[in-house]
């Protein structure tokens, strides 16, 4: 009895601080972003009117939010598409073939993933910069008159972001992907070799199959960490500009909250809440195969 | 006969396209990330009229006056401070909560740890950055309330709860990975410290927690590493203009001040001052750091 009574006090006094921290700072927050989507509320009073659903309502006919959505799916489905492909390729021909100044390799394809995303900015705002930038003085190189284009004008801006969101993640995936790449066993692909299997042959129907479940959990993960990446970017690279061409759906939620219009600004987040969880969903059926075990 | 080798050299001269191919991409990925980073440290000594040149002349000498700008004008040195305040004490928090409470979870049942487990878990799929809205005008209204009742507000524009809300935020991902390890643990240890009179805080003090090293080692990595980086939480708790603030925030100020005045250099200096202590740290401890990642499966 005594031992039990101490062993009550001893889990609740563990797990306690934990739990209040994480209901105050992520389960209240969470709540709140569903309930004050149906308020309207003054900037600086607390506040709040009843609205119902109208904030959504004035969110269907909102151009600039139709847009930060139409620019959110193209950066995930770009983004996801090229990182996967680059670093699954990547990942395949690291670990089969023999290629020196392996370890070299890996450890320069991570550097950019422990970079703060401010620094990737300012890194790209050189790179990108129209006069004397980094990209426009190698392509005046090749062109042999000065290359001036506005990387970051309102045609080029979502490339441009997709190239500086791209760079940042593939190094992060191949070597996550080299990783269990790495533990599909070697006689598989000798005997499918006797069987006259060559490389591509192999890396689709050995190399992919075997690591399909890991592929599976990244690709949910990345779809939801691209919608808050592209947020980052956009915030420290192009304030979503110009004109709201590189605007995306949380950097305009954080916009509309800057104006005050916080009601407005959480209808938006319950879009993101719900588009993310139902995206994380769809995914996750779609890419479901039986595992396949070696 | 003569069929068949040329056939060979066909294939071996193919072979050599391959691996010409391989090496050519690798390279040039290698490079693309290399010589920016590189780049921006060469620029960060050259003198402000160097920028209107060739980006890829050398630098004339090594112009010091930009790290001093950076660190003394435009506040750099104060806010490296508040960033190794933040990132020390968010750690502290976030160790000292989610250890016991990992391993309560991974290794006691009792009423609701199956409910909290759930939760938890739940909690991986929350983005920091979707709920900062809400935690904003939380704090906010704290502070209201703290002016109305005490005369004086310290929610928002203070280190301190930025760390605590860091420590919070970063407490599914450090649960899980930690509930992990001590799940692979054998019951065996905790009776046999029980058997030797140890109660349950000092067993899990010191016995569980040291051979939970490794995985300590790498939540402290990678949680160094988001919390160092962390910029909108920082710049929304921490808007007021001659509040305290975190270096990356500190540098996005700077950029966008330094983009109209067109003074280049200590901009770049504040680059390598806020990616300096992260890649000297990754250059240490990149081996273990990878492994880490690689057991931790996954990141949000």
């Amino acid at each position: 009895m005594e031992k039990n009574k101490a062993r009550s006090r001893f889990i609740v006094l563990c797990v306690a601080p934990a739990v209040i921290l994480f209901l105050i700072f992520m389960v209240y927050p969470t709540l709140n972003v569903f309930r004050m989507s149906l308020f309207e509320r003054g900037a600086y009073s607390p506040t709040e009117t009843f609205v119902g659903f109208n904030n959504f309502k004035s969110l269907v006919s909102d151009a600039y939010f139709i847009r930060a959505m139409q620019n959110t799916i193209l950066l995930i489905v770009v983004v996801t598409i090229i990182t996967f492909a680059f670093a699954l390729v990547f990942a395949g021909i690291l670990t089969r073939e023999k290629v020196r100044g392996k370890e070299l390799l890996r450890v320069i394809f991570y550097i950019p993933n422990i970079l703060s995303i401010v620094v990737i900015s300012g890194i790209f705002s050189a790179i990108y910069k129209p006069e004397n930038g980094m990209l426009n003085s190698i392509l005046s190189l090749f062109a042999g008159h000065q290359v001036t284009t506005l990387w970051k004008g309102e045609n080029l801006v979502m490339l441009s972001l997709i190239i500086a969101m791209v760079w940042q993640a593939i190094g992060y995936y191949m070597v996550m992907y080299m990783a269990s790449m790495a533990a599909v066993p070697q006689s598989l692909y000798e005997s499918a070799g006797l069987d006259g299997a060559g490389r591509v042959k192999q890396f689709f129907q050995i190399t992919i199959p075997l690591i399909w479940t890991n592929i599976r959990t990244t690709l949910t993960f990345f779809i939801i960490s691209t919608i808050n990446m592209a947020f980052l970017f956009v915030k420290a690279m192009t304030s979503g500009g110009p004109n709201g061409a590189s605007e995306v759906a949380l950097s305009y939620m954080y916009g509309q909250k800057d104006a005050g219009l916080y009601g407005y600004s959480m209808a938006i987040g319950v879009v993101i809440f719900l588009f993310s969880f139902i995206l994380s969903a769809l995914v996750n059926k779609v890419t479901k195969r039986t595992p396949l075990e070696f | 006969m003569e069929a068949t080798k040329s056939l060979k050299k066909n294939s071996n001269s193919g072979e050599k396209l391959y691996k010409f191919f391989i090496y050519l991409v690798l390279i040039l990925l290698a490079v693309s990330i290399v010589v920016p980073v590189a780049w921006v440290f060469m620029a960060s000594i050259k003198e402000n009229s160097e920028f209107y040149g060739n980006p890829w002349a050398l630098p004339a000498g090594f112009y010091w006056q930009n790290f001093v700008d950076a660190w003394t004008k435009a506040s750099m040195g104060d806010y490296m401070l508040n960033s190794v305040i933040v990132t020390a004490l968010s750690l502290v928090i976030l160790l000292v909560v989610a250890l016991p409470a990992s391993y309560c979870l991974s290794r006691f049942k009792f009423v609701t740890s199956k409910f909290l487990n759930t939760m938890f878990m739940a909690g991986l799929f929350i983005n920091v950055n979707y709920i900062v809205v809400p935690i904003f005008l939380m704090l906010r209204d704290g502070d209201t309330w703290l002016k109305n009742v005490f005369g004086n507000g310290f929610l928002l524009n203070n280190i301190v709860v930025l760390s605590i809300v860091y420590a919070a935020t970063a407490l599914p991902f450090t649960i899980y990975l930690l509930s992990g390890y001590f799940a692979t643990l054998a019951h065996d240890y905790e009776e046999a410290a029980y058997i030797d009179g140890a109660g349950y805080g000092r067993t899990m003090i010191s016995i569980i927690f040291p051979m939970a090293q490794p995985s300590i080692v790498t939540i402290i990595l990678f949680n160094f590493l988001s919390f160092w980086n962390e910029y909108i939480i920082s710049m929304t708790l921490m808007s007021s203009a001659n509040g305290p603030k975190t270096l990356p925030v500190g540098l996005l100020n700077l950029m966008q001040a330094q983009q109209s005045a067109a003074d280049y250099g200590p901009q770049y200096a504040g680059l390598v001052l806020v990616m300096l202590p992260t890649l000297i740290l990754y250059i240490c401890v990149q081996k273990k750091l990878i492994q880490g990642m690689t057991v931790g499966g996954l990141k949000g």
